[in-house]
């Protein structure tokens, strides 16, 4: 299919100061003024006077088929370039709609703005037509929001929303517009600065601090650097691969991490965790020393807490002092930026290397060997069968194309977690999932994001049979606009994760996850206007993928996986990290 | 265990509900709540008082202090401080029902022991107000009882500490000052 670019708009004059505008213009003239170049959004009656001042402006808009999707899609725009996504909703159920995505972009940390209509001053309280207390719901789910009922208000408003989501711990903020807000008038003057007294954010970590964990680092024989969503946010992806570089320390980097780390670096292991790989999570559970930069210690990483590296000490960094001794105490905490903590880190490791480091170093040698024998022991499995497409080998080959620079989008079960496994990310903002909350439904939408931020790099959404049924409407949008992203169904007729723990922990009484009547792809994308192809042999797996990336507009593809497939190693929840499941059904436990 | 939170807050709409939600949304229960504005009008002062679990007090601290509108929380629980808690009680004492003008007389005398003041007096009895910390009410209201039917409103507790905790609050920001300064700025 022919990509359909978007009709230029005309280019604006920036607006004369103190001139007479309204809510609408003036809302979309600090947009501007924040760089905000699209926003994916859905109108509706409160907020027909801000679309109808976006119908001759040159900021982009992105008409999704569900609003759900457009805070999902302003998350893809958010994870895969660091700057802020904006998505926009009218009153109601436009509002609701957006929750998921808010939760999910609070869960993740992502720097996400949405902007909601809400039904005039006059009327708030009044249970006018679509009104909801969109300031009530959305408490909890933003990092902080706002409701706007003065004009005069807005600017000031609008920038701090901006300012909120991207500096500190970065998260989703809310701005809510009543109808007379968009359509009164005020004398617009830019605002000059933001004053938000009670947001103290500490980026500069603590230097005595930082000092001994340099030292706490040398003098550890068994050093271990597990590293997460924090670094990507931070930008710190360089600082953590010199750190790696200079004291050698295998690296393990979150669900939320992956990539922070290259995968191509000698010293990265993979993901640790529930499904993370058997050195990965050896290595943690022996190791005398932790180094987590911008983790937060999840449940799916520690599985039970009290079993959690037992003989490690934790130097803790994070720009939110509300994750150091959350769940893990922290032995020397560090609030700070990772960018900024890393840089003084290196300097003083660099310092302090030749007074400490050749103490312990046979040791590290021991133990870096030690970590290798478990990789090589335990690989993660990547084996193709010549029989049936074998879920682990479509993935296998989306990595071969991939080659470590492709944008990958996922939605959430089995096939998040082997793309997790087995896609290798030589960069950051590469690897977007839904780590935290684990929203079904966010693949196909975040990767449309994702795509229009980066227009000229290839983009997959792999997608289970069951997530991606739930965001089938965004096929129009992709189809609409021309978004080329290759949308990878990895079908194998079943809502696999939870089908794998009813398996596994309810007797194997399949309850309510068979996956029937998938529609047809060729028909499918064909209805909306688009490529799309159904594949069962493994001979003709690779042929496909390729296929799909040559098309210059989107693709469908539906790999029929086979059926019972399950992920692992796993760690039962609530077992400890060292108790996995690799494969065989008995626990492999050592000392 | 109780833990009490002192915090100063910007005086804006939601600054309550954001408050409580943090609380709620973590399952803890409120035991008592005050809030009123300061000298500033602009800010208000709360007191919490709050049953937590011992090792989560710091936490709690914490994600206050990670609401925008708060702009300082500290926890009183063992640091000096002064709490205290006012009380509006109603005892019946009427001589219809066989109180005798003794009994009233020894109301009165029972409230002076305990610093209480008479805030309405009736036939029907009287209104007494009395502040103190919440032991010595709990303690008042068991003997008001013994004299007859009481209506008891308690304002929960407010508290001051008595160290000197310097507020430290963000400066303004210019917008579209580049990073690096911005970063200063944060970092006073």
């Amino acid at each position: 299919m022919a990509t359909i670019p978007n009709p230029p708009k005309p280019s604006m004059p920036p607006a004369p100061v103190g001139q007479l505008m309204s809510g609408s213009k003036i809302l979309l003239e600090c947009l501007v003024q924040e760089g905000v170049d699209c926003i994916f959004g859905y109108p509706g009656g409160v907020t027909l006077p801000f679309y109808d001042a976006l119908y001759d402006h040159p900021i982009r808009h992105i008409l999704v088929r569900h609003e759900q999707n457009a805070a999902f899609a302003a998350q893809g725009y958010a994870r895969s370039t660091g700057k802020v996504g904006v998505c926009c909703a009218t009153s109601g159920p436009g509002a609701t709609n957006l929750v998921t995505g808010l939760v999910d972009a609070m869960m993740d940390s992502i720097p996400i703005v949405a902007l909601t209509g809400q039904v005039s001053t006059k009327l708030i309280g009044s249970d006018a037509f679509q009104e909801a207390d969109t300031f009530g719901i959305t408490r909890s789910a933003t990092k902080h929001n706002f409701l706007v009922k003065d004009i005069k208000d807005l600017p000031q408003i609008l920038h701090e929303a901006f300012y909120l989501a991207k500096t500190g711990r970065p998260g989703p903020v809310l701005v809510d517009i009543p109808k007379d807000v968009f359509q009164g008038q005020c004398h617009y003057a830019p605002v000059a600065e933001i004053h938000l007294p009670g947001y103290k954010v500490v980026t500069e970590g603590h230097t005595g601090q930082i000092r001994r964990a340099a030292q706490m680092i040398w003098e550890a024989e068994r050093p271990f650097v597990y590293a997460g969503g924090g670094i990507i946010h931070a930008e710190a992806s360089a600082e953590l691969t010199e750190l790696v570089d200079i004291t050698d320390i295998p690296t393990v980097n979150t669900l939320m991490g992956l990539g922070a780390l290259s995968a191509s670096h000698p010293r990265f292991i993979s993901m640790p965790g529930m499904h993370g790989s058997y050195a990965a999570n050896m290595g943690m559970y022996n190791a005398d020393l932790l180094i987590a930069l911008g983790v937060r210690f999840d449940d799916r990483v520690t599985g039970r807490l009290a079993a959690f590296a037992p003989f490690a000490k934790v130097i803790h960094v994070d720009i939110d002092p509300s994750e150091i001794s959350k769940n893990r105490h922290a032995d020397l905490p560090i609030v700070g930026d990772a960018k900024k903590v890393l840089r003084k880190l290196n300097q003083f490791l660099k310092e302090t290397r030749n007074e400490f480091a050749p103490k312990t170093e046979s040791a590290r040698e021991a133990w870096r060997q030690q970590i290798k024998e478990w990789m090589t022991e335990h690989p993660f499995d990547r084996t193709a069968s010549a029989e049936e497409i074998r879920p682990q080998h479509l993935i296998d080959e989306i990595d071969r194309i991939s080659g470590g620079e492709a944008i990958v989008c996922t939605d959430v079960g089995q096939h998040q977690m082997w793309s997790a496994q087995l896609i290798r990310f030589n960069k950051p903002r590469l690897w977007i999932n839904s780590g935290g909350l684990g929203s079904m439904g966010f693949g196909l939408p975040s990767a449309m994001g994702a795509q229009v931020a980066n227009p000229d790099k290839l983009c997959f959404a792999i997608c289970g049979d069951g997530g991606f049924q739930m965001s089938v409407p965004e096929l129009a949008t992709l189809a609409s606009n021309g978004i080329p992203v290759k949308i990878i169904v990895m079908n194998n007729g079943y809502l696999g994760m939870v089908r794998q723990w009813q398996e596994l922990f309810y007797n194997n009484r399949l309850s309510q996850v068979t996956l029937d009547h998938f529609p047809q792809a060729e028909m499918l994308a064909g209805a909306y206007g688009f490529k799309g192809r159904t594949v069962d042999k493994p001979s003709e797996l690779r042929a496909a993928l390729a296929e799909a990336v040559a098309e210059p507009g989107p693709y469908l593809l539906d790999i029929k996986v086979s059926p019972y497939e399950n992920v692992y190693p796993m760690v039962p929840a609530g077992g400890a990290i060292n108790e996995m499941v690799l494969g065989a059904p008995q626990p492999v436990s050592m000392k | 265990m109780q833990e009490i939170i002192s915090l100063l807050v910007e005086n804006k709409t939601g600054a309550l509900m954001r408050v409580t939600g943090v609380l709620v949304a973590r399952g803890y229960n409120i035991e008592s709540l005050t809030v009123a504005r300061t000298l500033d009008p602009t800010l208000s002062r709360m007191t919490i008082v709050v049953d937590v679990d011992d090792k989560q007090r710091a936490q709690v601290i914490k994600q206050m202090n990670k609401l925008v509108n708060v702009l300082q929380a500290q926890d009183l629980t063992e640091s000096p401080a002064v709490s205290r808690e006012l009380l509006l009680l109603r005892v019946r004492a009427t001589a219809a029902e066989g109180h005798s003008k003794e009994a009233r007389t020894a109301i009165l005398k029972e409230a002076e022991i305990f610093g209480a003041r008479v805030v309405a007096s009736n036939v029907e009895g009287f209104a007494l107000e009395v502040t103190g910390d919440p032991e010595k009410l709990d303690e008042f209201i068991d003997v008001m009882r013994s004299y007859g039917e009481i209506e008891v409103t308690r304002s929960g507790i407010v508290s001051v500490s008595l160290e000197a905790k310097k507020l430290r609050l963000a400066p303004a920001i210019a917008l579209g000052a580049k990073e690096e300064e911005e970063e200063e700025i944060l970092n006073g």
